[in-house]
């Protein structure tokens, strides 16, 4: 069963990206606290991001001639594994370098790819995903937004919910109804390019839990957009998703989460000289180990031209626990020696890895409906 | 890789006997069968007179053992002529365990000699008399006495070697219950339709299939220096394959229902035996420990430690 998902190894000579990394890394992370970093993937600098374009750093997976590395999947595996590692504040660029490039490069026209993937791979054109809407959040076949053909193009009217960094995006690439109705499933949809600055496109901020406001409600009133607008076929949208979300699901964003929390308590149980715990130190760095050796596999699966669907979401199931682990068990470590102060940025850390952490399991695919695609791949239903 | 894996599967589908040697019946014809076959020297030095392969290229056959539940000692007995044949001393004819402590070996009731960490080192010690059966129904493991006299040999990592075997014996003991719970819930009907219709059961065969990879890939790491095992990888494999391992055999007998605890079922010799594996050369506890103090000190990033110790 799943045979092919099986070890592979990082190639040297993608290794060689690090140490430009770090460079970088250094010179605009290194001053941030461990509950700033804590937020990695979503922390917000657009500074940092167009750094990292500028230093040849985004769009690895993507052609020379539009802008990219052509370096591959374990390329861009190595360098988010370093930023991740350092909670680098990478949210800016994080959905275009990740899916939106990838998707318009297989799915789009060679004008819209040279409209859009230069910008991204310079980080400048920012992205967001435009999937959930009030009533289809894991069920996306309950998308209501349509969008209607016109003379000139596309007019859209619905509303987006839960769009992650939208406020600060250039475009949102939308999952929409071009034709049909609910129950007519999957069939219908497809995906559109939306310049958030169009006229009839309200953004308005949802604060979580934390204090933060990394995702937002998008209204599309009226909106009208150019026929190039379309991304793929029109009633493809839901093949062209399902592609998307193998990439989303598949990198190691999944498994480094609390990655900063981690180091921090390792940090503080180095500084207290407390030994006592070496068992729980060593189960969990097996099981990041274990993780990392399973998404370098799921990414050889991407570098082989396949659409890993589901080894991706075996990982993110694995890993998403893993990552919403560690805030428990650590916690309970340090909680259980109470006459042992910590320090205000730990105690931060934790709180916050603590209260985002139910997150890790919603993005990209609730752990309930991976393990129905894991079921499937497994010849059940 | 198939030339390999395919012809020695067919092996082990002609020799294997489990319930009979559970029963007390000898493994000698098939021990023969194996040893004619040449792949018990397919770790020693082509130098020496053997194949010459690395661990992770013999990876694939150990899980092989592992699917069939074969407690005959096959991979023990390559890593321990590999190790013989380094140290110059003749091979016994016979099965050879590894006996990392003082926990009870698998299947060392059907060999002739086992490898001993004792305190002053590893020495090839003959069995007869040397060891105690444990009493447990259809078992074959035993104790081998620490202190039993024989031939002192060169030190080596034994119980890292032993312990990336037992992953990869978890491995493929995983893949095979993973299959047949999968198959069971396609097959067997209750409420009108097959049970893994039932989203209650998707998600905890969803959940072995997770440990089944995550096992595989574990245990492949752990094999993937060979001969110097680093303790790190071998600790990674141990931990996640241990831990695993407890949780498999409890979710495929949760599917199955009761045939499954049935003794006609071939269902327990996988579980029994994952269960021996688990537990044999240091659990998941044991290898966190080891694990945990090696990286409590060093003052790296965990995935800078990472790439250094257990990816190197």
């Amino acid at each position: 069963m799943f045979d092919t998902f099986t070890l592979a190894r990082l190639p040297e000579a993608d290794e060689d990206l690090r140490a430009q990394v770090r460079d970088l890394v250094a010179r605009h992370v290194a001053g941030l606290p461990a509950d700033r970093r804590a937020r990695s993937w979503q922390g917000f600098d657009a500074d940092f991001s167009r750094a990292l374009g500028a230093a040849g750093l985004l769009g690895l997976t993507l052609p020379k001639r539009y802008g990219g590395q052509e370096r591959g999947p374990f390329a861009r595996f190595v360098v988010v594994e370093e930023l991740l590692s350092a909670g680098a504040p990478v949210a800016a660029h994080w959905i275009a370098d990740r899916q939106s490039a990838p998707l318009i490069l297989n799915f789009g026209t060679p004008e819209q790819a040279e409209r859009y993937i230069p910008a991204i791979c310079r980080g400048e054109a920012l992205f967001c995903i435009g999937m959930s809407e009030p009533g289809a959040g894991s069920d996306l076949a309950g998308v209501r937004t349509r969008a209607e053909r016109t003379e000139k193009g596309w007019v859209v009217n619905g509303q987006k919910i839960w769009t992650t960094n939208s406020l600060h995006s250039d475009f949102m690439i939308a999952l929409v109804r071009t034709s049909g109705s609910p129950e007519d499933r999957h069939a219908g949809l497809s995906q559109l390019i939306i310049d958030l600055k169009a006229p009839g496109v309200t953004i308005r901020p949802i604060v979580d839990l934390t204090g933060d406001a990394h995702f937002a409600e998008v209204f599309f009133d009226n909106v009208e957009l150019a026929a190039d607008a379309l991304i793929g076929e029109e009633g493809q949208g839901w093949r062209q998703v399902v592609a998307e979300l193998a990439f989303e699901r598949s990198g190691p964003e999944r498994i480094y989460s609390s990655v900063v929390l981690l180091d921090a308590w390792i940090a503080h149980l180095q500084a207290a000289g407390r030994r006592d715990c070496a068992g729980l130190v060593g189960q969990l760095t097996a099981e990041l180990a274990t993780l990392r050796a399973m998404s370098i596999a799921c990414t050889a699966r991407l570098a082989a031209g396949e659409s890993p669907v589901v080894e991706a979401s075996i990982v993110k199931d694995r890993g998403t626990g893993f990552e919403q682990l560690l805030p428990q068990v650590i916690g309970d470590d340090l909680a259980a020696h109470p006459d042992e102060p910590v320090s205000a940025e730990l105690y931060r850390t934790l709180l916050y890895v603590t209260h985002i952490a139910p997150s890790f399991s919603l993005r990209g695919g609730t752990r309930e409906i991976l393990r129905g695609i894991i079921a499937r791949g497994m010849g059940l239903r | 890789m198939d030339d390999l894996l395919e012809p020695f599967a067919r092996l082990l589908d002609d020799v294997a006997a489990v319930r009979a040697w559970e029963a007390g019946a000898p493994c000698d014809d098939a021990w023969a069968a194996i040893t004619d076959s040449g792949f018990l020297d397919a770790l020693v030095a082509e130098a020496q007179g053997g194949a010459g392969l690395t661990l992770a290229q013999i990876e694939p056959l150990v899980r092989a053992i592992g699917a069939r539940a074969l407690p005959l000692p096959i991979a023990e007995t390559m890593v321990a002529r590999a190790l013989l044949a380094d140290a110059g001393v003749a091979a016994p004819a016979g099965p050879i365990v590894l006996a990392s402590g003082a926990w009870p070996v698998p299947g060392a009731l059907l060999a002739s000699h086992a490898i001993v960490a004792g305190t002053e080192g590893l020495r090839l010690v003959a069995l007869d008399g040397q060891r105690e059966p444990t009493g447990v129904h259809g078992s074959l493991a035993a104790r081998i006495a620490a202190d039993a006299p024989g031939v002192a040999l060169p030190p080596a990592p034994l119980r890292a070697m032993a312990a990336v075997l037992r992953a990869g014996l978890i491995a493929g003991a995983a893949e095979r219950l993973t299959e047949l719970s999968a198959d069971y819930a396609n097959t067997r009907v209750q409420f009108g339709k097959p049970i893994g219709r039932q989203q209650a059961l998707q998600q905890m065969l969803s959940v072995m299939a997770e440990d089944m990879i995550a096992t595989r890939i574990a245990a492949q790491l752990g094999m993937a220096a060979w001969p110097d095992v680093a303790i790190p990888a071998a600790a990674t494999a141990k931990i996640t394959a241990s831990a695993a391992a407890a949780r498999l055999a409890a979710s495929a007998h949760a599917v199955h229902g009761a045939i499954g605890i049935a003794e006609e079922h071939d269902l327990n010799l996988l579980t029994r035996a994952i269960h021996a594996w688990r537990l044999a050369d240091g659990s998941e506890g044991y290898w966190s420990a080891q694990l945990g103090a090696a990286r409590l000190g060093s003052n790296q990033a965990s995935v800078d430690w990472l790439r250094g110790e257990v990816f190197a």
